[in-house]
C-alpha cells in the first residue's frame, strides 16, 4: 500500500483559516490502513481544527466526509460532489495522488494534501510500517531472494553490501533499518541460490523508474 | 603477476606494483575551501613518502574541493594521485565525462567506490545518486579504457573520423574485510577483481585475526594473482580515537588488547605508531599482499616517521 503520515496540525491549520468552509476529504483505502487519512483521522482531524478556530477566533466551518477511493472516478458520486460544491477549500487526506485527483476533478475549489505521502510499504506491526518497493518500472525482486535491492538498501546496491554493513544493520540507520544485503544474503542461502549472488549484475536501466520522466501505463486491450 | 606485461595505464603505482616492490600509498583529503596552498603543504609531506596518493571525493559525504582539481595540484607539487569517485555524487555522465577529463589532467589511477550515505555528512538534506554501484563502476572504467567505449556502448572518439582517445586509468577499488556477512567479503573482492579492479586498497586493520582469515580466503581463490592487494593502515593517535573507531565506524572493530595498550602508554600517539609499525611488519609477512595503504588524513605529517619506522623508505624510483 501507500503510506503516509498526517502532516503537523498546525500546517494544516495555516491554510484552513484562509477560508471559511472547509471539507475534510478522507480516502478508504491505503491510508486508512496506514491510519492516517482515513474516515477516523478525518474527524480527529475535524474536531481538533474546529476546537483550534474558536479558540483563536476565527470564522471556519470545518465538513467532514470519507469516500472509499480518491484515484479512481467512479468513488466521486453526486453526494460527494455536492459537499465540494459547498465548500470553499478541501483538505484531501489521501496521498499525493488522491490530492492531485481531487484538484482535477474539482475545478475551482482550494486544494490543500493533508498528509506527507511517504512510501510503498508494508505494516510491520501495530504503528510501524516500513518502505519495500521504489516502483523502479522493472521487477528484479526474482533475482534477489525477494528482498529488493533498489528500494531497501540505502544505496540501492545491486552487487552485494557495502563495507557499513554490521551484525544485519545498515550504517545509515542500525536503530531501524535492516541490512538489505544481509536479508538477501539469508535468503538466498536458504534457497540454496547464493552462487548466484557472485555474478556481476550490469548496472540497472533507470528509464524504466521516475527518472525516465513521469510514467503512463496504457493497456489497449482493456480500454474502452 | 607476469612482469613482462604491457603496462595498462603507465602510472608510476603500476609500474611498482608490476616490477614486484611492496608498495606503498597514502591519503590526502582536499581542503573544505579553495586553498590551495593546504593541498601543497600535505603534499610535501607525501612526496617520496609514498608512490601514490589517495584524493578523496567529498570523504564523509563533507564538501571538499573536488578530487579532480586536488588531484591535479597534488600532480604538479610532485605526487602520484588516485582519484578517488563515488556513486553519490555523480551519475553516468557525470563520471565518463571525469574520467576523461582525468586522463587529459594526465591522472592515471582512478579508485571506485560506493560512498559515504550523505547522511553522515554536511549536506543531509541533498539528493544521492547511486546511478551504478561501485562493481559496476570498476567495470565501465574497464569497458572505457580496453574496449574503448562509453557505458551506452558508443566508441570514445569526438568524430568518426576523429581518432579513438581512450581513458587509461589504472583502476582501483576499495575492499572492507570487517563488514558483514564475512562470508561475502571474499565474494565481493572476486566481484571486483572480475569487473576489472587492477588493485585493492582495504580498510584499515585493527583485528588481524579477522584479516588474516580474509586473507586465507582471498589466497585460497587465487584472486591475490589477479589483483594487487594494498593493507589499510590508520595509526592510532589516542584511546579517544580508538574507541571512535570501534563504537562509529560501521563494519570495523579494534581488539580490546589494542585499547588496552593506548591506555596504559604514556604518549599514546607514540604508542599508537608503534602500533602501526608493528602491523606493517605483521603483514608484509601475509602471502598475498602487494602493499600498504596508509590513510592519515587530517596527519599526512605523521606518515614520513612512520614509513621511514616501518622500514619502507627510501621508496622506488
Ligand atoms: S525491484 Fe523495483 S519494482 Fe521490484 S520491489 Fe524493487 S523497486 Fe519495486
Ligand atoms: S549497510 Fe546494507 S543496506 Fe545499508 S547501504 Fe550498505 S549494503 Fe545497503
Amino acid at each position: 500500500m501507500i503510506v503516509a503520515e498526517r502532516k503537523p496540525f498546525e500546517e494544516i491549520y495555516e491554510c484552513v483559516k484562509r477560508h471559511r468552509k472547509v471539507l475534510l476529504l478522507g480516502c478508504g483505502t491505503c491510508v486508512t490502513v496506514c491510519m492516517a487519512g482515513g474516515e477516523k483521522e478525518v474527524n480527529v482531524l475535524a474536531n481538533q481544527l474546529a476546537l483550534a478556530a474558536r479558540d483563536r477566533g476565527d470564522d471556519v466551518e470545518v465538513m467532514e466526509h470519507t469516500i472509499t477511493r480518491q484515484c479512481d472516478d467512479e468513488f466521486f458520486d453526486e453526494a460527494t460532489m455536492k459537499k465540494v460544491a459547498e465548500v470553499d477549500a478541501v483538505v484531501s487526506m489521501g496521498c499525493g495522488v488522491g490530492v492531485q485527483f481531487c484538484a482535477a476533478k474539482f475545478g475551482d475549489t482550494a486544494i490543500y494534501p493533508g498528509l506527507n505521502t511517504k512510501f510503498y510499504g508494508a505494516t510491520l506491526e501495530q504503528g510501524v510500517w516500513a518502505e519495500r518497493c521504489a516502483g523502479c518500472g522493472e521487477c528484479v525482486l526474482g533475482d534477489f531472494g525477494g528482498v529488493c535491492p533498489v528500494a531497501r538498501c540505502s544505496k540501492s546496491l545491486l552487487n552485494g553490501p557495502c563495507g557499513g554493513s554490521a551484525d544485519g544493520k545498515c550504517e545509515v540507520d542500525p536503530e531501524n533499518v535492516d541490512c538489505a544485503w544481509q536479508l538477501i544474503y539469508d535468503r538466498m542461502e536458504r534457497l540454496g541460490r547464493l552462487e548466484e549472488l557472485e555474478e556481476n549484475r550490469p548496472m540497472k536501466d533507470w528509464s524504466t523508474n521516475r527518472d525516465g520522466g513521469p510514467r503512463t501505463v496504457t493497456r489497449e486491450d482493456v480500454k474502452l | 603477476m607476469s612482469e613482462q606485461k604491457t603496462l595498462k595505464s603507465g602510472s608510476r603505482l603500476e609500474k611498482i606494483l608490476t616490477e614486484g616492490h611492496f608498495a606503498v600509498t597514502g591519503e590526502l583529503g582536499p581542503p573544505k575551501s579553495a586553498d590551495v596552498e593546504i593541498i601543497k603543504k600535505k603534499a610535501g609531506y607525501l612526496k617520496g613518502v609514498v608512490d601514490a596518493v589517495n584524493i578523496t571525493d567529498n570523504q564523509t559525504a563533507i564538501v571538499r574541493m573536488s578530487s579532480m582539481a586536488a588531484g591535479l595540484f597534488a600532480l604538479q607539487a610532485g605526487l602520484e594521485p588516485v582519484v578517488q569517485i563515488t556513486c553519490r555524487d555523480r551519475n553516468r555522465l557525470a563520471i565518463q565525462a571525469d574520467v576523461l577529463g582525468a586522463q587529459a589532467c594526465g591522472l592515471r589511477n582512478i579508485l571506485c567506490l560506493s560512498g559515504d550515505h550523505q547522511r553522515f555528512g554536511n549536506h543531509p538534506g541533498s539528493k544521492n545518486v547511486f546511478d551504478m554501484d561501485s562493481i559496476q563502476l570498476i567495470n565501465m572504467l574497464k569497458r572505457m579504457r580496453d574496449d574503448k567505449v562509453f557505458a551506452c556502448g558508443d566508441e570514445i572518439r569526438n568524430t568518426k573520423k576523429q581518432p579513438v582517445v581512450e581513458p587509461r586509468p589504472f583502476i582501483g577499488a576499495a575492499a572492507n574485510p570487517f563488514g558483514d556477512p564475512f562470508a561475502f567479503r571474499v565474494i565481493r573482492l572476486a566481484k571486483k577483481v572480475k569487473a576489472g579492479a587492477d588493485f585493492i586498497q582495504t580498510q584499515c586493520i585493527y583485528d588481524m585475526e579477522r584479516f588474516k582469515r580474509w586473507m586465507t580466503e582471498v589466497v585460497n581463490r587465487g584472486l591475490h594473482e589477479q589483483v594487487y592487494i594494498l593493507a589499510g593502515i590508520t595509526p592510532l593517535k589516542s584511546v579517544r580515537m580508538a574507541e571512535y573507531m570501534r563504537d562509529k565506524v560501521a563494519g570495523l572493530s579494534v581488539p580490546d588488547g589494542l585499547i588496552e595498550r593506548l591506555e596504559k602508554a604514556e604518549n599514546p600517539r607514540e604508542e599508537g605508531e608503534k602500533i602501526a609499525v608493528e602491523q606493517i611488519q605483521e603483514i608484509r609477512e601475509i602471502p598475498g599482499i602487494a602493499g600498504v595503504h596508509i590513510m592519515a588524513i587530517e596527519a599526512e605529517k605523521s606518515v614520513a616517521g612512520l614509513a621511514e619506522k616501518a622500514g619502507l623508505l627510501p621508496r622506488p624510483a
